[in-house]
This record gives C-alpha cells, sequence and structure tokens, in this order.
C-alpha cells in the first residue's frame, strides 16, 4: 500500500473524552516544574562534580629563580639550549644590539604567536617556530612569520658565589622598551 | 619524469596555485553550463586520475599522502568533487528547463516521500554502516601514538587535525584573536544567519544555478577555495618550521625562504618616508587604521552600485550591509595572503603594545 495512504489519521476517529487520563493545565505545569527542577538540580550536582577536574592531581611547579652555572660555562656568540627542558629558556651570550654591549641574556622559549616552542637552527641563525612559521633572531627579535612580538627576556643578574642566576618571574618584553634595563641583560 | 616533477615543485608557490585556483574558480562560474558537461568533466577526471597516479610514483608524496591522517582528505577531496558537480550539473539542466518553459526535473519526477519512515530509516541504516566503516577504519590504521606531551618540545611541523589546517593556515597571516576567535566566529554565525540574510525564494527545493550564480559563487568561494584548497596547502605542502614546499619536495627543516616581514607602518614611515616611525601609535598606524576602515565601511556601498547591483535591490538594507560584512571578511584573507605572499606584508594595523593587529 502507499505509504502516504497508510499514514493518514482515520477519518471517522473520535475525540473520546476521558476524564481519568485527563491532564490539567496547572497539573501540567506544576509537573513541568518539578521535572526542570530535578533536571536542574542534577546538573547543578554533576556541575560541582566536575569543579573537581579543573585542579590537577599533581602540579608541577618548577623554581622560578634557579641558577644556571658560571659566566664562562656560556660561550660566546653560542644559543645554549641545554636549559630548555629543565627551564623552558635559551641562553645566550654575545652581542646585544639592545644594549650594545656583549654579554648574556636569557629568552623565553614560548613563541610569541600562539605559544609553541620554536627550534633553533644553527646554520640559519635563528629560531624557526613549527605551528605557523615564525621566525626569531638570536636576540630575540621576531622577523618572519605571524608572531607579532619578539621573544621575552628574563632577569639574569650574578649571585654572590659568581654564579649566573634567572628569575622567571621577571619578563622584559622588548616592545616597552624593557630590554634596556639594567637586570634584562649580564653584562660580563 | 624527474623534470616534470622540479618544474612543478618550481610553479607550487603559494601565489601561483592560490591565484590559478582562483582563475579556474571563476571560469567555472562564469561558463558552468560548458563545464558541468560530461564531455569536459571526463577529460578533467581522467587527467586527475593520471596526474595523481604519476605523484604517486614519488616516494616523498607517496609518503604523504598515504598517512592514515591524510587520506580522508583524498576521501573529501573525490565526495566533495563528486557531489558540487552533481549539484551544480543539475542546476544547469534546470536553468536550461526554466528557459525552455518545461517543467524542472524535481516537478516531472515528483519524489516526494515521508519523512517517517523513508528518511529516518536512510539515516538509521547509515548511521549503522559508518559505524562499521569507522570499526574497520580504527582497526586498518592506527592513531599515531607519540611520547608523553612535553610543553618544551613542539614536533615540527606541529599541525592542527586535518580538517582545521584551514584555521591554522589563517593563523600564519592573522593575528591569533582574529584568525582564532573572530572569524571562526563569523564563519559558523554567518553560516547559520545565511537562510536569514537571503529570503530569495529562488532555488528553495530545486536545483538551479543561473537564478543564484552571485550566492553559490559566494559560498563555493568560501568553501572551495577557502576551506578545502587551505585544508589541501597546509596537508601536503607545509613542512617543517611551517615552510612552503612542491609537492615532491622532500620536507627540509633548514629550508631557508626570504620572509623578512614588514608592517604597513614601516612601509610608509621607514622605506618611504626616511623618517623613522612616529612615537604616537595613532599617527604610526594612521594609514593602516583609515585602509581597514575605508575597506569595512566605503567599501559596500560600492559593492552595492557594482557587483551586487541585483542583490542591493533584492536585500533590505540592512541585510545586504551584513551580507557585505560578511563578504569582506571572507575576502580578507586572502587579500591579506597575497600581500604577504607578494610583498611579505605583515599586518596593515600593528599595534604588539595593545595585542591589536590586523
Ligand atoms: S605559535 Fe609560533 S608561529 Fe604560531
Amino acid at each position: 500500500m502507499d505509504i502516504k495512504e497508510e499514514l493518514k489519521p482515520p477519518q471517522d476517529s473520535v475525540v473520546v473524552e476521558d476524564s481519568y487520563h485527563m491532564v490539567t493545565r496547572r497539573g501540567f505545569v506544576s509537573w513541568l516544574t518539578v521535572g526542570w527542577g530535578a533536571f536542574a538540580g542534577a546538573t547543578a550536582i554533576m556541575g560541582a562534580a566536575f569543579q573537581r577536574f579543573l585542579f590537577p592531581n599533581v602540579l608541577r611547579e618548577p623554581p622560578q629563580e634557579f641558577k644556571i652555572g658560571f659566566p664562562n660555562d656560556f660561550l660566546e656568540g653560542v644559543v645554549d639550549l641545554r636549559m630548555q627542558d629543565k627551564y623552558g629558556i635559551w641562553v645566550v651570550r654575545g652581542f646585544d644590539p639592545a644594549t650594545s654591549q656583549t654579554g648574556i641574556y636569557v629568552l623565553s622559549v614560548i613563541c610569541t604567536h600562539l605559544g609553541c616552542t620554536p627550534t633553533w637552527l644553527e646554520s640559519e641563525a635563528k629560531f624557526k617556530c613549527p605551528c605557523h612559521g615564525s621566525g626569531f633572531y638570536k636576540t630575540g627579535i621576531n622577523f618572519e612569520g605571524p608572531a607579532p612580538r619578539p621573544l621575552e627576556r628574563f632577569r639574569v643578574v650574578l649571585a654572590e658565589d659568581g654564579q649566573v642566576q634567572v628569575d622567571k618571574g621577571k619578563k622584559f618584553q622588548y616592545e616597552k622598551g624593557e630590554w634596556t634595563q639594567p637586570e634584562a641583560f649580564l653584562k660580563v | 619524469m624527474e623534470a616534470l616533477r622540479h618544474t612543478i615543485n618550481a610553479f607550487a608557490t603559494p601565489t601561483t596555485i592560490y591565484l590559478s585556483s582562483v582563475a579556474l574558480f571563476a571560469i567555472a562560474m562564469w561558463k558552468m553550463e560548458i563545464v558541468v558537461k560530461p564531455l569536459v568533466m571526463i577529460p578533467v577526471v581522467i587527467v586527475t586520475v593520471l596526474g595523481t597516479i604519476f605523484a604517486l610514483t614519488d616516494d616523498h608524496f607517496f609518503k604523504l599522502v598515504t598517512l592514515p591522517d591524510n587520506i580522508p582528505i583524498t576521501i573529501m577531496l573525490a565526495t566533495v568533487g563528486y557531489f558540487t558537480w552533481y549539484a551544480l550539473k543539475k542546476g544547469v539542466e534546470n536553468d536550461k528547463r526554466l528557459s525552455e518553459n518545461r517543467p524542472l526535473i524535481e516537478q516531472e519526477q515528483d519524489r516526494r516521500v515521508m519523512t517517517w519512515p523513508n528518511l529516518v530509516y536512510i539515516e538509521f541504516i547509515c548511521l549503522i554502516a559508518i559505524t562499521v566503516f569507522l570499526i574497520f577504519w580504527s582497526i586498518g590504521f592506527q592513531a599515531p601514538l607519540e611520547e608523553p606531551a612535553n610543553p618544551t618540545v613542539t614536533p615540527n611541523p606541529a599541525k592542527a587535525p586535518w580538517y582545521f589546517l584551514g584555521l591554522q593556515e589563517m593563523l600564519v597571516y592573522f593575528d591569533p584573536w582574529l584568525a582564532g576567535v573572530v572569524f571562526p566566529g563569523l564563519i559558523v554565525v554567518g553560516l547559520m544567519a545565511l537562510p536569514y540574510i537571503d529570503p530569495n525564494p529562488k532555488g528553495n527545493g530545486y536545483y538551479s544555478f543561473k537564478d543564484r550564480r552571485l550566492v553559490i559563487g559566494y559560498y563555493l568561494f568560501g568553501f572551495l577555495i577557502q576551506w578545502v584548497l587551505l585544508i589541501v596547502l597546509g596537508t601536503f605542502m607545509r613542512g617543517p618550521g611551517w615552510s612552503f614546499f612542491g609537492p615532491f619536495q622532500e620536507w627540509d627543516p633548514h629550508k631557508v625562504e626570504a620572509l623578512t616581514n614588514i608592517n604597513l607602518s614601516e612601509l610608509l614611515w621607514v622605506k618611504l618616508l626616511n623618517i623613522g616611525l612616529p612615537k604616537n601609535i595613532l599617527l604610526r598606524e594612521g594609514v593602516g587604521i583609515v585602509v581597514v576602515l575605508g575597506y569595512l565601511v566605503a567599501l559596500p556601498p560600492l559593492l552595492a552600485k557594482t557587483i551586487f547591483k541585483k542583490l542591493y535591490q533584492e536585500l533590505s538594507f540592512i541585510r545586504f550591509q551584513i551580507m557585505c560584512f560578511l563578504f569582506l571578511a571572507m575576502l580578507s584573507l586572502p587579500i591579506k595572503m597575497i600581500l604577504r605572499w607578494t610583498i611579505n606584508l605583515k599586518y596593515i594595523v600593528a599595534i604588539p603594545e595593545f595585542f591589536f593587529n590586523i
């Protein structure tokens, strides 16, 4: 049989008034309220339970201030990648055009575009970001790709025992003219 | 063979690929009656298949295409191609029928049926079929498991899932707040708003092309060129360091491209006027701001007088403005891409002090 025919409501059906199954408007609304209330309550409890996931079980917080060795551990003109994994920094010793001095400065390994970690390409003398291709000079200045500003530098000073001390709690941004501040750069 | 590969590699720059795709697209839109003919399409398919077979003889290309992650792209290309052609062919045929005053395909063979059970059953069967397919797929192709995540190591190249590679490509040209928030938002909201912006009843419930050429072109441009093409570019031609590689070029992380960027303000104040950047931000970026505002504010009335003339008459004022805004937002991507590729323009308005770059 044709489907359309089959689905037509029977012509002579009569609406039967059945007071037992009748739902009053008031009854309907109050059931609705109960239903939605229960739903909202359950959702709220679930939501509250989920709050727990916002707080990690283990919090790995490496020290913000640390010593990285003596100035002479760093070779002139070399980008030091040894601290990348442990502290998330690159240490460069060499001439810094921002201050026109020779010394040590510490770069953050976080691309200023969206936060990937660029790779240091020795032969091209640049940091190149794998995510969208931003390029940074050894000094941290951005020159290619979408990164809007140079890499950040961290506070670097000489500790009492003569070691180089880095403080990631204080950063220096080039676009704010902070690289010329005294502790953005360690003269050696 | 080698020589051919080299030529293709040399030809394959973002600009040439993009512009030639746009040119092909424009031709197709203009001469659709001819393009959809089997006489044209069959050779195109044959050439594509032969070209693919030739390309697969290359080791690098073969490895790339047969990567489990990338096989869906091939499937997508085939299906998108087929269904687009199918719809347009029907549309062209209906156009012909309309002009000859014959009934439409849809009227001639009235195949309307009830949603229940016909459609729902088919959907249910599809659901089962796809589930089976996915189960076999997941058995056949292993998910690429890598080392535990390490915040200081980013794989090179670092790629989003393939269907997001268009978005990732967008991030190369725009600031994250634009390419990651505003544009995706506009795409989603814009697509949802389309039926309300465009109340034209033509093409409702039947295939058509000529009556809706502009709108169909508008949509297909966004989908085929701005989404599908960018996925293909992003997957197959972006290598380590997000450098651009030809299809048969080994991915060398040390590839050097001359990409030193320049902002519009630098171009103007330093290169052209030779007086250095002014200290005042508004003065420095003034030209860029004027350009952007002009683009968004002055162009719609101009469009209303020229290519969108018919649309302007059909739509109410506000609808037209929204339509224009979405259109211009979409077009800003290719404009920016081409400016980057050709003159290495980085940002038209560059205010890194406030994270505001366009
Ligand atoms: S995150 Fe480095 S370029 Fe986008």
